[in-house]
């Protein structure tokens, strides 16, 4: 890697104030930072460690909603009493993002902050309709991701931490990719105050909503009842793993399931 | 003493000694020797698959902090080295020599792969050097590129090397034509498949790394490696490209973390540190980071192949008709020719009685990496070919696929057995191990397994594969008949220290075989000296006086019994001491696990008395036998090895979404004598497990520019722990006729069996989707789209 500057503060201002520098990076659990710094793939002026800041770290129940700080590790999430109990999808969620290194390093402020198109916890954000606190303002998880590696935070806005309602029901399911073990098509399901709302990710640029599955489960909360919808392949991705429609098949077969496991 | 210690001689499950040093993180490779003064190498690689390098310019190096300097294929010219050389020369159909383009250590002319090595940058440290190379500027004319084998064949295709027409570097042949025809013409059916032998990429878990060293008042090299065979690297670096006598270079390989082939070969970085460390006059290190695994180091396999066999009306095998297009990458790596003819062609009778076999083979320049031996090394090639054949010929001529093998099985009595391609097994019994596997597998049980998974959603496949391979590599009057530049003979030392300890020196390289053990047990079994009290010295071409090295599951069949006979050799000449301290007839005297015995009395003396004798010869016969007591024997085998089993595979599909898991593996396995029984069943395990990367998850893939697309972890699927299944591990002996010890060899049995057991698994669970052609990997993409096709077709 290239040499940088390296700051550790302690509270949100202070990290804002670090990033106001455009060529500054912040680093949570570091999994996608670091890797692309040893591959001499970004030349950061500074890294601003955010492990010290208090105000980010923690997972609470504030009335009819569980906040998980944005440096929650995956691991904690998945370890979380609060969430096993009102969102257990989410913690099983957790629990199988990556590998053990990668749940006791990865946050969750991290990932949707990186919105990596093969990210697991985008779809959860979607899905439960979370809202996303940041060190400016509060963000909807609709308006939030914007398109792959992009999302509507400013150059020099943190997430603080991400708001989920807690759910009547919710389940995910995911096909991994073989090699990388990402997600190559996942669909998260959920129902809370009446509302479906079906998120998709991995077969995309950019996590989106499933409006034909969420009309059919609004009316008809089953797996069959997604098990006729065919997604569209238009604009899906296709690699060397598996084409747009072989995706675009996938997220049928992972609605399906989660719907199952939603119960 | 002697009634506490546990047997630890042939047929012991000995713990592994070095793991003592592995599992605590205390062993040495190549990356922990560190040197005063020691500078860093860091190679600047094409980014283009095919260009000519019309300038490099490194004016922009000079000064820049740490960097000493910057050497360019022009620099290495200037002095004169030779090329990397190829230790394997094929011959045409027409008996004219392979092509065999130069292969210069830095490119300078064109470059012929993305990785490729432009220049190398050398700084105070790594970071340092590869700022340096960053900094260099190559003027590059980018020229199209023969990315695969399809591209490079194409009428008017890139030439990757000028001169080489067609980009072909051998056309060539075995078997005879004009009997083969007359086999087919009265066939009552010919079954023909076309098959392609998935590229892989070998990954070995560290990577390749070299430290060289220069001692200007000694005028030394030496040079630490990560090698399977340093005398091999000393002989071609030395010879061929550097010009440095043997008494003038010492090559190290020190512990060694994996290779499975892609460590035999003499890489242009060892000649480029060492090279560096005499222009310089200070130690020069490069350790490759995993991007430069998958873009420098040799890959495998990439074969694509028609097959045709020839049955009567009973399924006898009448003959058999194969033509492969073999990729050989940008250059010729040290033994890439000799892949895909002499360890593949010659593999093809199988296990079956073939009255006749020709096979053309056609090998392929491409700008690709240079593609040369992997685990297994042209018999996996072979025995796919072959066990995928066999399955869609039992299907097509309505005869079971294992009753088809037992009725072309080569008999238990008709060994030593000559087959039409050159090889003549000595030994074997296919029925006792198909018969153990089945039963193991519980094959005849097999299909209410099926109709369980069926209730389940699940497809259940099973499969299997009788393969034979030829390993424990090689005589070396028939390989030098067949085109090999070198013998492939093996060198052992026994030294006897003076209070009856023991240290072995080997020319075979351990890099996770366990030759510190299995190696100590034959001295052991045969001297008697407990395991802690011998040593195996390896990897050093100062202390080992020759050796050939590890590959071809050659250690034990021909290292183990060069160590044999020196074995005897020290017990020959402590014969005739212990008759001069007994006072008996050397002919008296008998000898079993370090006592030495007056025949019929109980007059003994121990190893350690005679070895005492030897080095302090007061009381000695010093004008008929010389003091010591150490022996060195070079054994040069008198024929391959030949292992042979059954391996059967149990899959299920989720066809919602393709993906095959494995459920089960079976491998009984004839390995011949097994020394350590823990080892073999690890050896086999690992060949399975890389059997099953190649069956269901591994491929390389370039696209038509050359571009390496699986060219990291994130897209080139290495087997994981959840992707494989319980795996059976068992023998059946039958030995080996011609070695000393009677053993065959187990390296890569378990890479060669398994890939056409599970692809023919994954076909019999797609029984009612009439799978022909299966290519691997069967990726859940690929099973979806046989299955996704399968019902379009059934609803039209």
């Amino acid at each position: 890697m290239y040499d940088f500057q390296y700051h550790k503060p302690a509270s949100v201002a202070d990290a804002v104030k670090l990033l106001a520098d455009p060529d500054a990076k912040a680093i949570s659990g570091g999994q996608t930072l670091i890797p692309a710094l040893k591959h001499r793939l970004n030349r950061p002026t500074a890294v601003v460690d955010l492990s010290g800041i208090a105000e980010m770290k923690g997972i609470r129940r504030e009335g009819n909603a569980i906040v998980i700080g944005a440096l929650s590790r995956h691991d904690d999430v998945a370890g979380s009493a609060e969430v096993k109990a009102a969102i257990p999808a989410l913690a099983d969620m957790a629990a199988h993002i990556g590998d053990t290194q990668v749940r006791n390093r990865g946050t969750m402020g991290g990932s949707i902050s990186n919105n990596d198109p093969a990210a697991d916890y985008p779809a959860a954000v979607v899905a439960l309709n979370a809202t996303v606190i940041t060190s400016k303002r509060r963000i909807t998880a609709d308006e939030f991701f914007q398109g792959m590696f992009t999302t509507a935070l400013e150059p020099d806005e943190l997430v603080i931490a991400i708001s989920f309602p807690v759910p009547e029901k919710a389940g995910y399911a995911k096909m991994r990719n073989p090699a990388s073990r990402y997600v190559m098509a996942g669909v998260f399901v959920a129902k809370t105050g009446g509302e479906v709302r079906v998120a998709v990710n991995g077969a995309a640029p950019c996590v989106f909503r499933q409006g034909e599955m969420e009309a059919a489960l609004g009316a008809n909360w089953s797996a069959e009842a997604v098990g006729g919808i065919k997604q569209d392949a238009t604009d899906l991705n296709g690699d060397i793993h598996g084409s747009a429609e072989y995706r675009a098949h996938l997220v049928t077969v992972m609605a399906k399931r989660a719907v199952a496991a939603a119960g | 003493m002697n009634d506490v210690v546990p047997f630890e001689g042939i047929g012991a499950s000995v713990r592994r000694k070095e793991d003592f040093r592995f599992l605590r993180g205390r062993g040495a490779y190549t990356a922990d020797f560190n040197r005063q003064g020691q500078l860093h190498a860091w190679i600047l690689r094409s980014p283009h698959a095919h260009a000519r390098i019309r300038s490099v310019d490194v004016a922009a190096t000079t000064g820049m902090p740490g960097v000493v300097t910057v050497f360019t294929g022009a620099d290495m010219a200037k002095d004169n080295l030779g090329g990397l050389p190829c230790g394997w020369q094929i011959h045409n159909k027409d008996g004219s020599p392979m092509a065999e383009p130069p292969h210069a250590v830095i490119a300078h002319d064109k470059v012929r792969h993305v990785g490729d090595p432009v220049a190398v940058a050398i700084a105070a440290t790594r970071d340092q050097a590869r700022d340096a190379a960053e900094a260099i500027v190559v003027d590059y004319d980018v020229l199209p590129a023969a990315a695969t084998l399809e591209a490079a064949l194409k009428p008017g295709a890139p030439e990757v090397h000028g001169g080489v027409a067609g980009n072909l570097c051998y056309d060539w042949h075995i078997g005879d034509k004009t009997v083969l025809d007359a086999a087919f013409a009265k066939a009552h059916k010919i079954v023909s498949l076309d098959l392609v032998n998935n590229r892989l990429i070998p990954n070995a878990m560290e990577p390749r790394a070299a430290l060289g060293e220069y001692d200007p008042t000694t005028g030394d090299y030496t040079l630490h490696t990560t090698s399977q065979n340093p005398h091999v690297i000393r002989l071609l670096m030395g010879a061929n490209v550097l010009h440095i006598p043997e008494s003038k270079l010492r090559v190290v390989a020190p512990d060694v973390g994996g290779g499975f082939g892609s460590k035999i070969y003499h890489y242009a970085e060892e000649a480029i540190v060492t090279w560096s460390a005499g222009k310089l006059g200070r130690p020069v290190k490069w350790t490759a980071d995993r991007t430069e695994s998958f873009m420098s180091d040799a890959h495998g396999r990439d074969h694509v192949s028609k097959a045709d066999l020839a049955l009567d009306a009973n399924g006898t095998i009448l003959g058999l008709k194969v033509h492969t297009y073999a990729n050989m990458g940008a250059y010729l790596s040290t033994f890439a020719p000799c892949v895909p003819t002499y360890l593949y062609a010659t593999l093809l009778a199988g296990t079956y009685i073939t009255p006749v076999i020709y096979a053309e083979v056609k090998a392929v320049f491409t700008n690709t990496v240079p593609v040369d031996a992997y685990r297994g090394a042209g018999r996996p090639e072979a025995t796919f070919l072959l066990e995928r054949l066999m399955d869609v010929a039992a299907l097509e001529s309505g005869i079971d696929r294992v009753e088809l093998r037992r009725r072309n099985f080569i008999q238990p009595d008709q060994f030593p057995y000559q087959t039409p391609v050159a090889l003549q097994y000595d030994s074997g019994n296919y029925q006792a191990t198909l018969d153990q596997a089945l039963a193991a597998a519980d094959w005849a049980g097999f299909e209410s397994r099926r109709a369980e998974a069926a209730k389940r959603g699940k497809l259940r496949g099973i499969g299997c594969s009788t393969y034979l391979e030829a390993c424990g590599i090689a005589p070396s009057a028939v390989v030098g008949s067949l085109g090999a530049r070198a013998g492939l003979y093996e060198v052992g030392t026994i030294r006897v220290h003076p209070t009856g300890s023991v240290t072995v020196l080997t020319g075979a390289h351990s890099h996770g075989q366990g030759h510190e053990t299995t190696f100590a047990q034959l001295v052991a079994d045969k001297l008697g000296v407990p395991v802690a009290q011998v040593d195996i010295v390896h990897g050093d071409t100062a202390k080992v006086p020759f050796g050939m090295g590890t590959y071809g599951s050659r250690s034990l069949a021909v290292g183990g019994s060069a160590m044999m006979k020196a074995m005897d050799k020290v017990i020959a000449k402590g014969k005739r001491i212990a008759a001069h301290l007994m006072e008996a007839s050397v002919d008296d005297i008998e000898f079993e696990r370090g006592t030495f015995r007056v025949a019929g009395t109980d007059k003994t003396k121990a190893l350690v008395d005679i070895s005492v004798a030897a080095y302090v010869p007061h009381n000695y016969p010093i004008d008929e036998i010389e003091p010591g007591l150490e022996e060195t024997a070079f054994y040069d085998p008198k024929n391959f090895t030949y292992p042979g089993g059954c391996h059967i595979a149990e899959v299920e599909i989720d066809p919602e979404t393709g993906k095959v898991s494995m459920v089960n593996f079976t491998a009984v396995d004839d390995v011949g004598r097994v020394i350590n029984p823990m080892i073999v069943e690890g050896q086999v395990q690992g060949g399975i497990a890389q059997g099953i990367g190649q069956a269901l998850l591994e491929t390389c893939v370039y696209d038509a520019d050359g571009q390496l697309l699986s060219g990291s972890m994130m897209d080139y699927t290495m087997p994981r722990a959840d992707d494989l299944a319980p795996v059976s591990v068992a023998t059946h002996t039958t030995l080996c006729t011609h070695n000393p010890l009677g053993v065959k060899g187990c390296g890569e049995v378990g890479a060669i069996g398994s890939p056409p057991a599970v692809i023919n698994a994954v076909v019999d669970a797609l029984r009612d989707f009439k799978v022909r052609t299966l290519d691997m990997p069967a990726t859940p993409a690929k099973i979806w789209g046989i299955i996704n096709g399968g019902r379009a077709m059934a609803a039209e």
